[in-house]
């Protein structure tokens, strides 16, 4: 057993776990952040995505030892004070969803895209979205979701 | 999936590593970005008792200007390599390559000398480090080599980096001014590539003045076309299909779903006239 200090959505949590541990089943059993789902557990299809110290990964394709002294964000951590992300807004408002299974790394991996390139064309929103799989949409509202955030995120930024 | 029980070390310099990689002996594996390594731990295709991370060694990570050449750290993760102003300028090559491996939460991880030393021969970086005549540093117990990349890759998935050596750095001499372009054919963007083509070229008053030529997935290892490389000196952009019809020549490609020898061949000549074409554009 390996001891880590993690700090998840704010919160440092510090426990043993195994090295072998994958972070994602670190933030589901250990942390409790069931937010966060394994889809094809092969590193394909982007629905476990988070955040790591900013950046988008696939946290089936992570060790949680890997991430000690780090800080991770998962979809959980993303609204404030009750009120959702302008992503989170953006998916509700575009029905950027059937099932729902691929929506929490859709989520993270648009966040992370915006943050990259505020202003993406409709071909840059599918190139950034690459590593990220919808088996019931066809990507059509999703794409429109994350330009439509894409849009509020930077008049919120200009009213500021 | 879950991997196998292993232990684990995070050393934080390169000496460490090595003493750990010496105490564990053929029983370990180096873990660098872990986006290659772990699709394979948590399939049990490998179960090594110890796993030693290189992530915790901050002076492998980033890229210096050594005056004719660039050293990148071989812990250097692929979006870091896409975003640096001195790659962008020097090797433009690199950028063009790496920016289509996988995805983005994958270029967030993977490292540039992780895959190097994967050495698949459908990854990305291999032909642009090969066309580029980079240099890589190589250190083991008894100190530190340089390897040409001619010499680097020497079978699927082997290099000369032996049992107890790791790769550092990747020391690439400017192609500054140079176009370049990587065309990759895929059938699913985030996937590897069936067969890619890295070109890079010096334009001359319209005309081809030097050409650097490297192939992806035409054989076991990355492969340089150089008979395509020197039939394009001299030649214009609207001459250029001849001399990259030559592309797979000599070559041994593979043969599996996605295609078989003779598809990739032909596809080798049409990637590399598109390359070329493209490079010279800048």
């Amino acid at each position: 057993m390996t001891r880590i200090t993690v700090t998840v959505d704010g919160v440092p949590y510090s426990d043993e776990v195994e090295p072998r541990m994958l972070l994602v089943h670190y933030l589901r059993e250990v942390v409790g952040k069931v937010g966060t789902v394994v889809g094809c557990d092969t590193s394909n299809c982007g629905a476990c995505t988070v955040h790591l110290d900013g950046h988008s990964v696939k946290s089936c394709n992570m060790l949680a030892v890997q991430a000690d002294g780090r800080e991770v964000t998962t979809i959980e951590g993303l609204a404030t004070g009750g009120e959702l992300h302008p992503m989170q807004a953006a998916f509700h408002e575009n029905h950027a969803l059937q099932c729902g299974y691929c929506t929490p790394g859709m989520i993270m991996q648009a966040v992370d895209l915006l943050q990259h390139n505020p202003n993406p064309s409709e071909d840059e929103i599918r190139q950034g979205m690459e590593g990220n799989l919808c088996r019931c949409t066809g990507y059509h509202n999703i794409v429109k979701a994350v330009a439509a955030a894409a849009g509020s995120m930077s008049s919120e930024r200009s009213d500021a | 999936m879950i991997p196998a029980a292993f232990d684990y070390v995070a050393p934080t310099s390169v000496d460490e590593a090595l003493s750990a990689l010496a105490e564990a002996g053929d029983d370990a594996k180096v873990l660098a970005g872990g986006q290659s390594l772990l699709p394979i731990l948590r399939m049990r295709l490998n179960a090594p008792e110890k796993v030693v991370d290189l992530g915790r060694i901050e002076a492998l990570r980033g890229v210096r200007d050594e005056g004719d050449h660039l050293a990148i750290g071989a812990m250097t993760p692929y979006s870091d390599v896409v975003d640096d102003a001195l790659v962008r300028e020097h090797a433009g090559l690199l950028v063009k390559a790496v920016e289509t491996v996988a995805d983005p939460q994958i270029r967030h991880r993977g490292t540039l000398g992780g895959a190097l030393v994967h050495a698949d021969p459908a990854g990305d970086v291999g032909a642009p480090v090969l066309a580029l005549d980079a240099t890589l540093v190589v250190v083991g117990p008894g100190g530190e080599r340089t390897v040409p990349a001619a010499e680097f890759f020497q079978d699927l998935f082997e290099t000369s980096v032996a049992d107890g050596e790791l790769l550092t750095e990747i020391r690439i001499p400017k192609h500054t001014g140079w176009g370049s372009a990587y065309e990759k054919f895929v059938r699913v963007s985030h996937q590897w590539s069936i067969v890619a083509v890295a070109a890079t070229v010096r334009v001359e008053g319209g005309s081809i003045a030097e050409a650097r030529i490297g192939l992806t997935n035409m054989g076991s290892t990355p492969l340089r076309a150089t008979a395509v490389e020197q039939a394009l000196v001299g030649k214009g952009a609207a001459d250029l299909a001849d001399a990259c019809a030559a592309a797979a020549e000599g070559t041994n490609p593979p043969s599996d779903l996605n295609g078989d020898a003779d598809y990739r061949r032909h596809l080798a000549g049409v990637l590399a006239r598109r390359a070329v074409q493209k490079a010279m554009e800048g």
